[in-house]
């Protein structure tokens, strides 16, 4: 039982992360329909930005956590999100209207390439941070197993409800929001009706490159390891979680996330560790063949 | 509902209670209707009437809610409610255009003819493994094909693009083409989705002859979703009029001309406020068409 | 390009437009300032304590003025350019093009006969044969993946599964079975398509964009799989000591075993290691011959117009009769075969697999090549595996930038030129003899 509520958490901690990038898949699909194959490169750079960020700072010699924390968050998102617009500037708005393939490949060329850029520039070693945020709650002490919260695990949680709020309240009530959920009806009429659709993807890119970003600072703090890597397999599974949520929906691909996050830490702890990436595929492949739409997602009618 | 003047063909299809609800929305409520061999049967009605989504009823790209959709061929009758797009075209015969035109633009006209023979080629190249060791089976079915093809293009004097990409066409020739790729799957039934849609008055012209000659040569049964009402009346043997997804009119051109309900469902309801030429201008067009 | 810029273009007559210049050359020079500054200008390098940062401000620094430099000859050009810009080039372009197309065939033929003559010519070593038989691997898995991707449209990203099939049932029915690489072959090929088969049925009905992510996905199960299924597979230390192809039963060693006679001895020759690489180059070569000639054929086929109709417009397929189930799956499954060839002999080749080499990279690889190339097109598949494949084997020192590269070309090629260097597509059938040469 204590193990299992152990677990519970870790694999809540999981998902938060998860369905951060998520948001970016979802809301670039939502409003131009393609999957930004090159979005869980944008988290893993933002991971490394973050690792920067934090050895800068220590050698700064600032201490305080919070601030910190607040300092390493607004750099890595700021410098992620012009990541993010550059990618849509470079490879993907120059090929709307172009054949239905070329956004994807486009989109394949640029992920293998950030990959590889930060490869180059940072090395391929793995890179180990020291823990920033130790300690935690010990909620259960038996003699088998203790079940642990650590401080960290409530921050990435507490920091992902925060960020989803605003986030949607972002969505709901701006002129940025409404913007964006025009464009994703209909983007000809947008146009007519004056919204400048050029500048509401970029910033939908910008927006899931910035929530992306912070995945990445969460995702450096939590495992204290990253490397140029990791970027795929997250970018795998959170695309997984945005379909499985129902892609285009918001609360889907959080929702989606920590289901994906919880699958895989149970199905680690539980079954086999090897096979936790062969879980995550699975459920890819189920999904878009039994339901396709998602948990929350709309059903979509053919047009002809 | 069904009290036709006896016209030429015998029936071939007909369409019963057919329903087709999108969530709330009423597409096509409880239509039926009658469409018959060697006749053009026209679906006219304001935009947003339901007539494409009664050709996707029919063609299987949508499952209907509710409604049978029987095909009657000489031996059998098919239910096309129950099948599958491709094998509604395949078995059933039934082929259609679109209403924004749906070529294989990067193959050449001729191509685009020969794909829409696909399931004879298939058939004589035992799927394609004949045609790998050039069996002359297969050489004799290609030209068969290539004939067939040729014909088409002749009767539409599209014969000197053959060689061209379809895409490259102008507009009125892509039309063309679109109706006469559908040709080339020998249907008993043809369904075009606003073939006059952008075409200037010869090219329409140019379209009524081929229409005719079609059902004049072919035997088939033509069905016409179409707003160009000189096309509608000029070659139309029998129009239903759709309006709100329902059944508002059915018969030959003059009684629907005629119908007080369907000036109504063009004009707006309050018929009787309109300026008078207005209403004129919709008798003269009708009048034109007939001519 | 932007309106901002065409507007005052029209303003300013032909003029330098200088202000603007400055501006657009300033904006991208800060937009690459903040790309640049964290990943450029810092470091990350092992220390004692942990993790440091090496500063590297100089490389921001060269980046931020390249781009700017780059951006304001980029704007002048377009402001002094006009509308003839770049005309004579593309003219150029066209013109050497339209040649290549009307002597595809005596070019191909030319490709075909140099290829059968390679290990005679007097430059060809040892390495230089083997690096073409290794390239000639690249173009057969260009060949297969372009049936999948050039004709049906279909893009997969997990191609190297089928390849990785092809290599480990070699591999596996030779070390167990000991059936001999003739045997294998077809096995491996039908094996490879079975998987194309059993994957594609589910999710060939899913849009582009998800088969594309579910086909990744494949691809890494069966990688993970093969990483751990220890028992059947050896996991990661891979298989060894697979058993080299013979020549008629003839064996290319030394000494062959008892019972045994070895190609050197048959012939009466002196032994050279040579000829067992001369072999596995001639029969690389066979293979992909066979691979190109059927698909040249089956293009002509209508099952092959099928899949550049599917590729076209799926629903119009629909509505002429066309089974869009089937006539994907067996794109997938031809495609999958010939991966399943080339695995088989990859496998014969090196003497030992392991899960390395089938990494979502190696189906990057395969995709580019094909995309590259231009889809569908299979003299463009040769060219862009030349340029992929045999190019950094001559710059062995720029390794680590090869992915870079293709990756930015991917891009480039889908901004620039959609449809690859060889956009050129004949039909399949003419009404008209020789249409072409008219015009």
């Amino acid at each position: 039982m204590e193990y299992f509520i152990q677990q519970l958490i870790n694999g809540m901690t999981l998902g938060a992360i998860y369905g951060l990038i998520a948001i970016g898949y979802t809301m670039v699909y939502g409003i131009i329909g393609m999957i930004n194959f090159a979005h869980g490169e944008v988290y893993m750079i933002g991971a490394f930005i973050a690792l920067i960020a934090f050895i800068l700072l220590a050698k700064l010699g600032l201490a305080t956590i919070p601030l910190v924390l607040l300092l390493v968050l607004l750099v890595s998102m700021g410098l992620t999100a012009v990541y993010g617009w550059t990618v849509e500037r470079i490879a993907y708005r120059p090929l709307r209207g172009s054949f239905r393939l070329a956004p994807l490949i486009s989109a394949i060329g640029m992920s293998i390439a950030l990959q590889n850029y930060v490869q180059v520039l940072q090395g391929a070693r793995v890179k180990p941070l020291q823990p920033v945020i130790a300690g935690g709650f010990k909620l259960i002490e038996s003699s088998a197993f203790t079940v642990t919260l650590s401080y960290l695990q409530i921050v990435i949680v507490v920091l992902t409800l925060a960020l989803m709020a605003g986030f949607s309240l972002l969505i709901a009530r701006t002129p940025l929001g409404r913007a964006q959920r025009a464009c994703e009806q209909d983007r000809v009429m947008a146009a007519l009706v004056g919204v400048d659709v050029d500048r509401t993807i970029s910033l939908t890119f910008v927006m899931g490159a910035a929530l992306a970003a912070v995945a990445g600072v969460m995702v450096t703090l939590y495992y204290g390891v990253i490397d140029f890597f990791i970027g795929f397999l997250a970018g795998i599974k959170a695309f997984t979680a945005a379909v499985l949520g129902g892609i285009g929906s918001l609360p889907g691909a959080m929702l989606g996330g920590l289901l994906i996050g919880l699958v895989e830490t149970f199905w680690s702890a539980y079954f086999t560790i090897e096979y936790k990436d062969v879980a995550a595929f699975a459920i890819l492949v189920l999904v878009l063949i039994f339901r396709p739409t998602g948990l929350l997602g709309r059903p979509e009618v053919e047009k002809v | 509902m069904m009290a036709l003047p006896d016209a030429a063909g015998e029936a071939l299809l007909e369409v019963e209670h057919l329903t087709m609800r999108f969530g709330g929305l009423v597409a096509v409520n409880e239509l039926s209707f009658v469409a018959r061999r060697r006749e053009i049967t026209a679906i006219i009605g304001p935009n947003g009437a339901g007539k494409t989504t009664v050709f996707n009823c029919l063609t299987g790209f949508y499952t209907p809610t509710v409604g049978r959709l029987a095909l009657r061929h000489p031996r059998r009758t098919y239910f096309l409610e129950r099948m599958d797009d491709f094998r509604i075209a395949q078995f059933a015969g039934v082929a259609r255009t679109f209403q924004n035109i749906r070529l294989f633009p990067r193959m050449s006209v001729l191509e685009n003819l020969i794909v829409a023979q696909h399931n004879t080629l298939m058939a004589a190249s035992l799927f394609s493994v004949a045609g790998l060791f050039g069996l002359a089976r297969y050489r004799h079915a290609e030209r068969a094909a290539i004939e067939r093809a040729r014909y088409w293009l002749e009767k539409t004097g599209l014969t000197p693009f053959a060689d061209d990409d379809a895409g490259s066409l102008p507009y009125g020739l892509q039309r063309r083409l679109e109706i006469v790729r559908a040709m080339c799957i020998e249907p008993v039934l043809l369904c075009l989705d606003e073939p006059a849609a952008g075409l200037n008055p010869r090219e329409s012209a140019e379209l009524n002859r081929l229409l005719l000659a079609i059902r004049a040569e072919h035997g088939i049964g033509v069905l016409l979703i179409e707003h160009d009402m000189s096309v509608v009346m000029g070659i139309s043997d029998h129009i239903v009029v759709l309006d709100h997804g329902s059944l508002i009119a059915d018969g030959t051109p003059d009684e629907v001309r005629s119908d007080p309900k369907v000036i109504r469902a063009y004009l707006g309801e309050e018929e009787d406020e309109l300026p008078g030429d207005v209403a004129a201008d919709f008798g003269r067009n009708h009048g034109e068409g007939q001519a | 390009m932007r309106p901002g810029a065409t507007a005052r273009l029209a303003g300013a007559g032909m003029g330098l437009d200088l202000p603007l210049i400055l501006k657009e050359a300033g904006l991208t020079a800060l937009v690459v300032f903040a790309l640049a500054l964290p990943l450029f200008g810092f470091r990350t390098v092992d220390s004692a304590g942990g993790l440091d940062v090496a500063y590297r401000f100089d490389w921001v620094a060269a980046a931020v003025a390249v781009a700017f430099v780059g951006r304001a000859l980029l704007v002048a050009m377009r402001t002094l350019g006009g509308a003839q810009r770049a005309r004579p080039g593309e003219g150029l372009l066209a013109r050497a093009g339209r040649a290549f197309y009307r002597h595809t065939t005596w070019i191909g033929a030319a490709a075909v006969a140099f290829a059968v003559l390679l290990p005679l010519l007097p430059f060809a070593d040892r390495y230089v044969i083997d690096i073409a038989s290794y390239f000639l691997i690249y173009v057969m898995l260009g060949w297969g993946l372009n049936v999948v991707v050039g004709l049906a449209g279909l893009l997969d990203l997990g191609y190297v599964a089928f390849y990785a099939v092809g290599a480990y049932s070699y591999a596996l029915a030779s070390l167990h079975l000991g059936l001999s690489f003739w045997w294998s072959l077809p096995l491996a090929g039908a094996l490879a398509a079975g998987f194309g088969i059993l994957l594609g049925f589910p999710v060939l009905r899913l849009r582009g964009d998800y088969l594309a992510i579910v086909t990744l996905g494949f691809g890494e199960i069966i990688r993970i799989i093969l990483v751990n299924w220890y028992s059947f597979t050896n996991g990661p230390n891979g298989i060894s000591g697979i058993a080299r192809p013979s020549f008629f039963g003839l064996a290319f060693s030394r000494s062959p075993g008892p019972g045994e006679v070895a190609f050197h001895e048959f012939f009466g020759l002196d032994y050279a290691p040579v000829h067992r690489i001369a072999f596995l180059y001639y029969l690389i070569l066979g293979l992909a011959l066979v691979t190109n000639l059927f698909t040249l054929r089956i293009r002509r086929l209508p099952v092959g117009r099928a899949w550049e109709a599917l590729r076209e417009d799926e629903i119009a397929c629909r509505s002429l009769g066309l089974n869009p189930t089937n006539i994907k799956l067996s794109a997938f499954a031809i495609g999958a075969m010939f991966a399943g060839f080339a695995g088989s002999f990859f496998a014969t080749r090196q003497g030992f697999i392991s899960p390395e080499s089938f990494t979502f990279i190696e189906s990057a690889l395969i995709l580019s090549i094909v995309v590259l190339g231009g889809m569908g097109s299979q003299i463009g598949v040769v060219i862009a595996a030349f340029a992929i494949v045999v190019l950094p084997e001559w710059f062995r020192e720029f390794q680590q930038y090869r992915m870079l590269v293709f990756g930015a070309a991917m891009v480039m090629i889908m901004v620039w030129r959609p449809r690859g260097l060889i956009a050129h597509r004949d039909p399949t059938v003419r009404l008209h003899a020789g249409g072409e040469a008219g015009r």
